[in-house]
């Protein structure tokens, strides 16, 4: 397969070299000079010194015959066009495109760009599976101050391997559903509760302390409300 | 009519207040509250420092549904870009790009944006005084609408003297 890879920066240098190791052709674009020598003495003739962005030197670099084109300069608006040239201008099948701000992903997709890497929402999507849900979810305010909440039950809650029945409930609060995979389904005194449970609950603002107990732990202070 | 332009440069701010003093609604963009230096203290359009690549900017700046947005920073892409934006989430209704790379401006004009380029009017311009002919290049490339549709190359549309640079007019 013939690579075109635009940005010489780590990504691009990393990349261009695992795929000369797959034994794929490969071809880099750098324009900053000093970078493109660098990787030159490093990985071999296999660098074009310009700007991937100027449509005469993606044409020289051979994008017309090329199988993908990865755009993965630091900046967006470079990897939209060179991506957008490649594909329209010189017919590339597949594109592939680095994207920092994550807003920018559907419009990019929505553009024509086959493929889009996003650094940042990676590392988003790490951190917030690292830090699990441990609050209450507000999802409704009723009149008389009553209030729909969820709880999502994770492995640490008192309440998983246990039943409603088991539980203890203020007077003033009732459970009556849950989610799991997705499905919502009313919950019923024998249902035991499991971890990844939705437990949607409704009542009034001063049963929160409780439920919080009950659903989530008390290591954690109550901040909901 | 409301026009949006992304870029305070000299061209920006002399359409901005060419436009203002027309009667129309103006918001220009620029990174550097600086470049509004070179609006005149009689300029009555809205002035917002931000980034016109962002949809949040250009969103909270009121551009969503303008007639036009005109991009003209430095950066081809910035300005392919803001044009883009513009169209596909902003739903303005033209957008021009200033994109001086002419094989960019000549491709970009096949995507639906209208395209600007300076590299083939100074070309031409110095052509047509030297009498040494001209590139064929129009200054103006509008854009060819529904292309993969129609299944047709671009349209080369040459703006005649004097016609406003919004107007570009099919030859």
């Amino acid at each position: 397969m013939f690579v075109l890879v635009v940005g010489g920066g780590k990504v691009g240098y990393y990349l261009t070299k695992e795929l000369i190791e797959s034994g794929h052709e490969v071809v880099l674009m750098e324009k900053d000079r000093a970078r493109a020598a660098q990787i030159v003495d490093e990985l071999g003739s296999i660098v074009v010194p310009h700007d991937g962005c100027e449509g005469k030197y993606l044409g020289e670099a051979g994008s017309n015959r090329a199988d993908i084109v990865a755009a993965v300069t630091g900046d967006d608006e470079d990897n939209l066009v060179i991506c957008q040239m490649a594909k329209h201008h010189f017919d590339v099948p597949r594109t592939i495109a680095r994207v920092n701000n994550p807003k920018n992903e559907d419009l990019f997709r929505h553009l024509g760009v086959d493929e889009i890497i996003s650094p940042t929402r990676m590392a988003l999507g790490s951190i917030e599976q690292d830090i699990p849900v441990h609050e209450l979810l507000h999802l409704a305010a009723l009149d008389n101050e009553l209030e729909i909440i969820e709880a999502q039950l994770q492995a640490d809650s008192p309440a998983v391997g246990r039943t409603p029945a088991d539980l203890v409930i203020p007077e003033a609060c009732s459970l009556f559903a849950i989610v799991r995979n997705g499905v919502a389904t009313p919950l019923r005194s024998d249902t035991v509760l499991q971890e990844g449970d939705k437990v949607i609950a409704i009542g009034r603002a001063d049963c929160e302390r409780m439920l919080h107990e009950q659903l989530i732990g008390t290591e954690d202070e109550v901040t909901a409300g | 009519m409301k026009l949006v332009i992304v870029g305070c440069g000299r061209v920006g701010a002399a359409l901005a207040e060419a436009f203002d003093n027309g009667g129309h609604e103006v918001v220009i963009l620029d990174t550097s509250t600086r470049a509004f230096d070179k609006l005149s203290e009689e300029f009555k359009g809205q002035a917002v420092r931000g980034d016109g690549t962002d949809e949040d900017v250009l969103r909270k700046a009121g551009v969503e549904g303008a007639d036009v947005l005109l991009a003209l920073t430095e950066g081809d892409n910035r300005n392919v870009m803001a044009a883009q934006v513009a169209m596909e989430k902003l739903a303005v209704g033209k957008t021009i790009a200033k994109i001086n790379d002419p094989v960019r401006a000549a491709a970009y004009a096949e995507l639906g944006i209208a395209t600007v380029c300076r590299t083939t009017m100074l070309t031409d311009a110095v052509l047509a005084y030297l009498d040494l002919g001209k590139t064929g290049m129009p200054s103006i490339i509008a854009p060819v609408p529904h292309v993969h549709e129609a299944g047709q190359g671009p349209v080369a549309s040459p703006v005649a003297a004097g016609t406003t640079p919004v107007q570009a007019q099919r030859s």
